[in-house]
């Protein structure tokens, strides 16, 4: 079929781990529908086309994460990503960036999988208070202050735009760091210091050189940069206050 | 029955190509700005190096003024002077994202922030203006 007014192409990245040494590109016409998206027409390509085509995605809307791709370079949740935005086309889809290929459009998220757990991400108390002894109570504005943060779907969007990850896979990454401080910023959390802990080595917060990309591609504005840019002031307080105070002060 | 050999999946791994930053605008201008830092360190020690001429006396500064007036001098100051503009620029844009700002409970405006960082510009660019000119 040729590319006309009703149809759009899409050059896809194939990869079979069976076969493929490298990953290539495969052509497929999809019809160009105002109300379709980039997922709509690699569905429709699975269901009518070519069914060996391998992608992830669940919601359709939004709020899962998983259908995240590289949409002419610049990483999308393709359930949000319109072809009549690229029309006339071709719309190159390829995998996240930076995440090892396991096939087609599906990546490796392993490694952030390992990394998030590090930061702590859930509410740490330093007293004995638990659920059970009633709600944590919390203002209009403490909320406020993590809103934000707290946005994030996991869809790895902004370690695809992350130059940083993409040369230093140690890098804790936008995410996990963004993370770490909602519940920083949480007036009912106490595990401010562990965290510090984490993010304050290199690998941590320092590693970031604020390219700002991840901010950019986040599809829930939840502002990764924003969130580690004041983590390192953070960081390099408890620095100065390490060096100038004695050890009871700190 | 017998068990199926299980191995590791043959994933592939993408590596980033050495000219990553002019692929994209935006990390174009991110590498540029890292290498702004360096046309900083330079304008830094040009000032060094005329407060020591200014100390040496009237003949050492007019050695100085000739040798700042070079054209190959003139040429590196632009190009340098160049840099220090985007430095300026896109750090003033950044700082909002580092600072949060709060006036009464209310978050502050980025561009109230970015504009300010301006006016302290001109206040401190205005009066070493009026120390060198008195």
């Amino acid at each position: 079929m040729a590319s006309n007014e009703d149809s759009i192409r899409l050059e896809v990245t194939r990869y079979r781990p069976d076969g493929d040494s490298e990953p290539q590109l495969q052509e497929y016409d999809v019809p160009l529908r105002r109300e379709w998206t980039v997922l709509d027409g690699l569905n429709h390509v699975k269901d009518e086309v070519d069914t060996t085509l391998s992608f992830r995605w669940s919601c359709r809307m939004g709020i899962c994460g998983s259908c995240g791709m590289n949409v002419d370079g610049e990483p999308k949740l393709t359930c949000a990503t319109f072809l009549s935005d690229y029309a006339p086309g071709p719309i190159r889809v390829e995998p996240l960036s930076n995440f090892p290929i396991i096939r087609d459009l599906v990546v490796d998220i392993d490694d952030f999988m390992q990394k998030l757990p590090k930061v702590s991400p859930w509410i740490i108390r330093d007293d004995d208070v638990t659920e059970i002894d009633g709600e944590y109570l919390q203002t209009p504005e403490e909320l406020d202050a993590y809103k934000q943060f707290s946005m994030c779907i996991n869809c790895m969007l902004c370690y695809a735009a992350c130059p940083v990850y993409g040369l230093d896979p140690e890098f804790m990454g936008p995410a996990a760091i963004a993370l770490a401080e909602r519940y920083d910023l949480d007036s009912r959390d106490h595990g401010a210091r562990e965290r510090l802990d984490v993010l304050i080595e290199h690998e941590g917060v320092w590693g970031c050189t604020f390219v700002g990309e991840c901010t950019t591609v986040c599809p829930k504005h939840v502002d990764p940069a924003g969130a580690i840019q004041r983590y390192k002031l953070k960081a390099a307080k408890e620095n100065v206050k390490a060096f100038v105070l004695p050890r009871f002060l700190q | 029955m017998t068990t199926p050999d299980v191995t590791e999946p043959r994933v592939h791994r993408p590596t980033m190509s050495t000219w990553w930053w002019t692929k994209k605008r935006s990390y174009f201008v991110f590498v540029m700005r890292e290498l702004s830092s360096f046309f900083i360190a330079w304008f830094v020690a040009f000032l060094l190096v005329l407060v020591a001429a200014v100390g040496r006396g009237d003949a050492a500064y007019q050695d100085f003024l000739d040798w700042a007036a070079a054209p190959w001098m003139v040429a590196i100051n632009l190009i340098a002077f160049a840099f220090l503009v985007l430095h300026v620029v896109t750090w003033f844009s950044l700082t909002p994202k580092a600072m949060d700002v709060r006036i009464r409970g209310e978050k502050a405006p980025a561009a109230v922030i970015i504009a300010s960082q301006y006016v302290g510009l001109a206040v401190v660019s205005a009066f070493v203006l009026w120390l060198v000119t008195r």
